[in-house]
């Protein structure tokens, strides 16, 4: 009887651990299972990316559609060759769409925000984006606005 | 000069014994596969640090997870980020202070149990009793009490991150009237299942075998008097923690250091 007891809290305990495990794998860290979906990836070239990271959101219109998969740098020209991961079948994007790097909010991460264009033909699987526009930084902001104050 | 050295050598040459006479009793212990039919010992054990250590790792987790939850957000709300309360709550809990705390509590709480009461098995001979019956009681005392541990530690560490994360809500939302929306959904958004989770539990794991692993060890190797037990007991408490401590910014390191 006494070893039932202790058999019965063990079992309890146990069970406790592992809801909370579950717990933490899907409130906490926000696992979804269609996260997984097939993507496919297009370049993109930057004068300038300035703290973007990879993992950092794509997104259309303010919706995520897309991770940055890699950051290169291409010696040669002085630009950033930014790889995006894009959600769904290749196909969903215009020829001419354009990049830009903005930034949420004043301190907030670095992201890369696409605008479709008016094209009828699609970026392919490995395609690159040629309108691109690269973050804005702020000592070359400054430094514009002091030689325009000494005209 | 000399007696200097040598004293330095002899306390040099103690030391390393210590070590190898520990690192002999882990491997004793753990050489082989668990046996079926010690199951029951190993329930019993789970029951005695895991079970037992429930109450005090949920209290101390409800009142971590309120404090952080409350410091956070009076310091974010200057900058108007009270919505950032949730991902910082949720990423120093999964990776240093859940693991972390919960391998302290556990060494002061059922660590010194297990030496005192091996500790104890020594002093009045039954483990040498035990040996004159043919019982190993490395596998019948030691090993169910290192499987219980490394067993329960990961175990806890889950459930003091949940309940400490649920004191942040309390704290957070229901008091201080943060907006559950963005709480919850920036903590998901920044946490990751392997980069936070998945190292933080590892970082537990490594935590359980070293407390366990000093607890039964003080407690194997304690002189069989009371003196010596009660210094064995003090002793676990110690070597663990600092163990702990140090382990922790070793894995810290290895494991997010950017270098």
């Amino acid at each position: 009887m006494r070893m039932r007891t202790v058999e019965i809290s063990v079992g309890a305990f146990v069970l406790a651990g592992i809801i909370a495990l579950i717990f933490l794998a899907v409130q906490v860290s926000g696992i979804n299972f269609d996260d997984t979906g097939k993507t496919y990836s297009v370049t993109a070239r930057f004068d300038d990316i300035a703290g973007l990271r990879t993992r950092a959101k794509v997104s259309m219109a303010g919706v995520t559609i897309g991770r940055v998969s890699s950051i290169d740098v291409d010696m040669a020209w002085g630009e950033a060759l930014v790889t995006l991961d894009i959600l769904g079948e290749p196909g969903n994007l215009t020829t001419d769409t354009s990049a830009q790097i903005l930034t949420e909010g004043i301190l907030g991460a670095r992201y890369v925000s696409l605008v479709p264009g008016g094209d009828e033909e699609t970026l392919g699987d490995g395609d690159e984006i040629t309108d691109t526009q690269g973050a804005l930084v702020l000592e070359n902001l400054i430094g514009e606005f002091v030689t325009n104050l000494g005209k | 000069m000399l007696g200097v050295v040598r004293a330095l050598g002899i306390r040099a040459l103690d030391w390393l014994s210590t070590l190898g006479r520990a690192t002999i009793l882990w491997f004793n212990a753990m050489a082989g596969l668990p046996r079926w039919k010690d199951i029951s010992l190993v329930i019993k054990q789970i029951y005695n640090v895991g079970f037992l250590s429930l109450v005090i790792i949920v209290l101390s987790a409800f009142s971590i997870g309120a404090v952080l939850a409350l410091q956070f957000h009076t310091q974010l709300a200057r900058f108007g980020a009270q919505e950032a309360v949730g991902v910082g709550l949720a990423l120093v809990l999964l990776r240093e202070l859940g693991p972390v705390v919960t391998a302290l509590l556990f060494a002061g709480r059922a660590g010194s149990a297990l030496t005192a009461e091996i500790g104890l098995m020594k002093t009045t001979e039954q483990l040498s009793s035990m040996e004159m019956m043919g019982v190993d009681p490395l596998r019948r005392i030691v090993a169910p009490r290192i499987w219980a541990g490394l067993l329960s530690v990961p175990l806890l560490t889950a459930i003091f991150n949940m309940v400490a994360i649920y004191g942040g809500v309390v704290v957070a939302i229901d008091w201080l009237g943060a907006d559950p929306g963005g709480f919850w959904s920036g903590m998901q958004d920044g946490v990751e299942l392997w980069e936070d989770l998945g190292k933080g539990m590892v970082k537990s794991v490594v935590f359980a075998a070293l407390v366990t692993w000093v607890a039964v060890f003080q407690g194997y190797d304690c002189p069989p008097t009371a003196e010596g037990m009660s210094m064995a007991t003090t002793r676990t408490v110690v070597i663990s923690s600092v163990l702990i401590l140090a382990t922790d910014f070793l894995l810290t390191l290895v494991m997010y250091g950017d270098f």
